[in-house]
């Protein structure tokens, strides 16, 4: 093993007292070691209780009743707006768009920007390592407007190839929409840098943040993104709540998205008059409780430090590739820890992924397996499924031990 | 603890008996399971009587989607293909001999979903062919 210092700078033992679900076992003497923060986090107290709160003593519709618990429901609903305005620095609270998760944010903007800006053979530019929210809804639009889909190739060491994305940008895509970090690989795309190629040809870009804004510090106006989505429960918040920023002059020409109450200024009976930004794209009674609950998680993350966060992930992930790399038959997919965030995935030969995860759920060890809704990729590395192990702020040192010897329970069984 | 890997299902994983392709084969299917990328193909041969005489599969995916294919042939053989459509959820667990959650049912009923689409002739496997009730 290579010598490290397990050093981070967060008091993990007390971050850990935070998070209720932490402290279970998953069977009688088995306790949870949840390394599967990729596919949704766990949730602090603090989220729970002002949850709870919300609904104990100001439970209301927003925006509409004349009484102190509607006047204080909308106050919270909004303050938490606020919040998200201030973690992504966007230089305005009308930018922040609530939707259920990242997926319906970047439908959002396919329906709305795409429909109306894009037409046949128009060419829309993303990569081969997007999860399918990033894909799907391209597909669907490309099928209904003639689009050109073009894809920036991955390197079999799982980063996006740069010259390929050179010279895809040389087709003058109207959209570049890009994942940050690949959740499978854990690679971190050089997001800034390729906004800005992608601006000189005049392209849109979209950042899919479902894996970045949760684990290190993201800003908006640093980054000159057009259109930025991500999901609350990734980040320490409830389902059901995922946020769309968008510049101001593109947010504006966009047609609405869904329509309903909320979203308009007047209806008469054949017309409306759409609402301001951000309500024109909130229809109807929006996820209220669960936003104030990604606010009270955005007050969380804050609270310990988001390059704290991503330092103390940065340190597990060295530490993990090292230890999984003394395992003899694990074959690992992605980049170096210098180029990737806490997201590890694997093979074993002789043993399915399915098989890898199963065995190490009855040692209490939570990872996930499959395609983690990235088919393009896995089939571009020739595997059906990966075996992915992911670390967040609570995690620790300790608990990647942990699953390195339940991997070698896996290689006994199976004799591999 | 691994009493979700008994025995049986590690060797029947490991030493396959009824791997295999039939061809000429009376009735082949084959499917997918999206979730986790197992994939099974079916080769049976059938008798006029409409006994089942011989019966293969093929495909890759987890001990538990092969196993169960693996056992599920050894069984079917000698069967009429009327008993094989008879062939419950409840049959391949008591076959399995263990508890399983939704997630891996999914595994252990794609060889039979696999079949039961084969033997009454659909253009596809749905799940409705696996559920009990
Ligand atoms: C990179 C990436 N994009 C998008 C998503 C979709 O997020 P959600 O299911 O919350 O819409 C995920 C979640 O797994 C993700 O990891």
């Amino acid at each position: 093993m290579a010598n490290h210092i397990l050093t981070t700078t967060l008091d993990v033992k007390k971050i850990r007292e935070d998070f209720p679900v932490l402290g279970r076992q998953v069977r009688p003497g088995v306790p949870l070691i949840y390394l599967d923060s990729t596919a949704t986090s766990q949730k602090p107290t603090s989220v729970i209780e002002t949850m709870d709160r919300f609904y104990r003593n100001s439970n209301a519709n927003i925006h509409r009743g004349i009484h102190v618990l509607a006047e204080e429901a909308t106050a919270a609903y909004e303050e938490a707006r606020e919040k998200v305005r201030r973690f992504l620095n966007a230089p305005s609270s009308r930018q922040v768009i609530f939707t259920r998760n990242t997926t319906e944010a970047i439908n959002l903007v396919a329906y709305s920007w795409g429909l109306s800006q894009l037409k046949s053979g128009d060419i829309v530019l993303l990569t081969e390592m997007e999860h399918h929210s990033n894909l799907v809804p391209w597909y669907l639009l490309a099928e209904r407007l003639g689009l050109r889909l073009e894809y920036v190739s991955v390197s079999d060491e799982g980063l996006l190839d740069v010259a390929d994305f050179e010279r895809k940008l040389e087709l003058k895509p109207k959209l570049f929409a890009f994942t940050h970090m690949s959740n499978v690989v854990g690679t971190i795309n050089p997001a800034k840098e390729m906004i800005a190629k992608a601006h000189q040809v005049g392209a849109i870009t979209l950042l899919d943040g479902a894996q970045s804004v949760p684990h290190f510090r993201v800003d908006v106006r640093d980054l000159d993104v057009d259109f930025l989505a991500f999901s609350g429960h990734k980040m320490c918040g409830p389902t059901g709540i995922g946020v769309l920023y968008g510049k101001k002059d593109l947010l504006e020409q966009m047609p609405p998205f869904l329509g309903g109450g909320d979203m308009i200024k007047r209806v008469t009976l054949g017309s409306f008059k759409p609402n301001e930004l951000p309500y024109k794209f909130e229809a109807g009674t929006p996820a209220i409780a669960e936003a104030i609950g990604l606010g009270a998680a955005i007050d969380y993350l804050s609270r310990i430090g988001m390059d704290a966060i991503a330092q103390h992930e940065h340190a597990l992930v060295s530490y993990a590739l090292d230890r999984l790399a003394e395992i003899p038959n694990l074959r690992i997919f992605g980049p170096s820890a210098d180029k990737k965030g806490g997201v590890v995935s694997f093979v074993m030969d002789g043993v399915h992924a399915h098989d890898i995860a199963q065995v190490l759920d009855q040692s209490g060890v939570a990872i996930r397996a499959g395609h983690h809704c990235a088919m393009p990729l896995h089939e571009k590395f020739q595997i059906p499924a990966t075996a992915r192990a992911s670390f967040y702020l609570y995690n620790t040192f300790d608990e990647i031990d942990h699953l390195v010897n339940a991997i070698y329970r896996v290689k006994d069984l199976f004799g591999v | 603890m691994d009493d979700f890997y008994r025995e049986l299902i590690i060797d029947r994983y490991k030493n396959p008996q009824f791997r295999g392709v039939l061809d000429p084969a009376d009735i082949s299917f084959e499917d997918d399971n999206p979730l986790c990328g197992d994939h099974i193909h079916i080769d049976l041969r059938v008798g006029e009587d409409g006994i089942v005489r011989e019966a293969r599969f093929d495909g890759k995916g987890c001990a538990i989607s092969q196993a169960s294919a693996d056992l599920l042939m050894e069984k079917i053989i000698g069967m009429h293909l009327d008993e094989v459509k008879q062939i419950s959820k409840q049959d391949i667990l008591d076959m399995l001999g263990i508890e399983l959650g939704p997630v891996r049912l999914k595994c252990a009923l794609l060889s039979l979903k696999v079949l039961k689409a084969g033997v009454y002739g659909l253009g596809e496997a749905t799940d409705d062919l696996v559920e009990d009730e």
